[in-house]
């Protein structure tokens, strides 16, 4: 309260405030990008292992364009082959979207499921990461069920009074799906590209 | 008046939650359980201490008109700073809190305390009344958590004493503000009795 205003000090004021406090932010973000990047890669690789049979070296991620959308995923490999993929999708819950790592192995089934990230009501939605509910998708195989909630005419029990999230969670796991056989159709093209190209016949000259 | 006094009096005589009614959006938002509470009441803590300090520190030099446009740059510079310290070694709770880290910024007991408190008395007398109301903010948030968390899910800090479910409804935003109006009750009779 001391001091009279002016424009001058009015502006000299503001800029140093500004910029002392960016100086600060650029300080502690100096800081702290490690530790943050290590936290993700840790939960991502984490996330994977829970999702995933078991599997030797390296996640090794890549990414497929299902309608219009690009969706991450990681191929784990055993003995040189593709023991499955964990597969990152999202679905709008209730309040927000319902982020998922869907494993599922090279036989088109899926293995477990884990969420990344939701912000469903505590108590009812939020029970979607427990096992009573989350259980349901383990070893289970897409084409002898019906991914969809029981209300819905499928497969899957829905969460008490939280319908619409149990919705969110297995549309999540549809779309997983749907991203596997993408990324398995663009592995066969690749393969028979190769194979074509191996082979030396020649094409179209 | 002591720095004794400075702290306990934010604790009760002026606690923000029970007296004040000040903060009402984190508080609501976020008592879904003890843990989030306390966490939520800790990450305010935090922030009004050091933004207390910094601004009785930068008052006598802040031109009146300008005083609350610096203030809330200088609460947002250490919110941010929380948000990255947060993502980086607790990245759970991160989560859990969310949205309502980065709105410490707007949360009108910080400002409210800038401006009733801080931006008139010494560095050392604004770091007690931070502390003091950080910590009557945290204990408000934690009670009204685990009010919620044993009347809604049957656990208390995470330990779940029955199966099955609990009364729903306190989980969810009305049961926020029965819980939250029979506390204050309860509170307003407490400290009557001790004769304020």
């Amino acid at each position: 309260m001391a001091v009279q205003s002016s424009f001058k000090n009015m502006t000299l004021c503001l800029f140093a405030v500004c910029i002392v406090s960016s100086a600060l932010l650029a300080a502690v973000y100096a800081v702290t990008k490690e530790p943050i990047e290590a936290a993700e890669h840790a939960k991502t690789a984490n996330a994977i292992a829970q999702v995933v049979p078991e599997f030797e070296g390296d996640p090794v991620p890549g990414t497929v364009t299902v309608d219009g959308k690009e969706y991450s995923y990681y191929t784990v490999n055993k003995g040189g082959k593709p023991a499955g993929y964990a597969i990152m999708t999202s679905s709008v819950g209730f309040s927000g979207p319902v982020s998922l790592m869907v494993g599922m192995t090279a036989d088109r089934v899926v293995y477990s499921t884990t969420v990344l990230s939701q912000a469903e009501t505590p108590g009812l939605g939020a029970k979607c990461v427990e096992p009573e509910f989350a259980g349901q998708f383990k070893n289970l195989d897409p084409a002898a069920k019906s991914l969809k909630v029981k209300k819905d005419g499928g497969d899957i029990d829905a969460i008490t009074a939280s319908t619409i999230t149990s919705r969110a969670y297995t549309k999540a796991v549809e779309i997983a799906v749907s991203v596997y056989d993408a990324i398995v159709s663009s592995a066969a093209q690749e393969e028979s590209a190769e194979v074509e190209a191996a082979s030396g016949i020649p094409q179209n000259e | 008046m002591g720095k004794i006094q400075l702290i306990t009096k934010g604790f009760v005589k002026e606690n923000p939650t029970f007296s004040l009614l000040l903060g009402m959006c984190p508080t609501l938002a976020t008592t879904t359980s003890a843990i989030n509470g306390m966490s939520m009441g800790l990450a305010t803590l935090f922030v009004l201490v050091l933004s207390n300090m910094a601004i009785s520190a930068a008052a006598p030099y802040i031109p009146d008109k300008v005083r609350i446009p610096a203030y809330i740059v200088i609460i947002a510079a250490f919110v941010t700073i929380l948000q990255f310290v947060m993502q980086a070694f607790t990245p759970d709770i991160y989560e859990t809190l969310g949205l309502f880290i980065p709105l410490i910024v707007v949360n009108c007991i910080v400002l409210g305390r800038a401006e009733a408190f801080a931006n008139k008395n010494s560095v050392v007398d604004s770091a007690c009344d931070g502390l003091g109301i950080g910590i009557g903010f945290t204990f408000a948030l934690t009670l009204l958590g685990l009010v919620r968390e044993i009347l809604g899910s049957g656990s208390a800090f995470g330990f779940k004493f029955i199966s099955g479910d609990g009364i729903l409804v306190f989980v969810l935003a009305p049961g926020a503000f029965m819980a939250l109006a029979y506390l204050i009750v309860l509170f307003k009779k407490v400290t009557a009795k001790k004769g304020e």
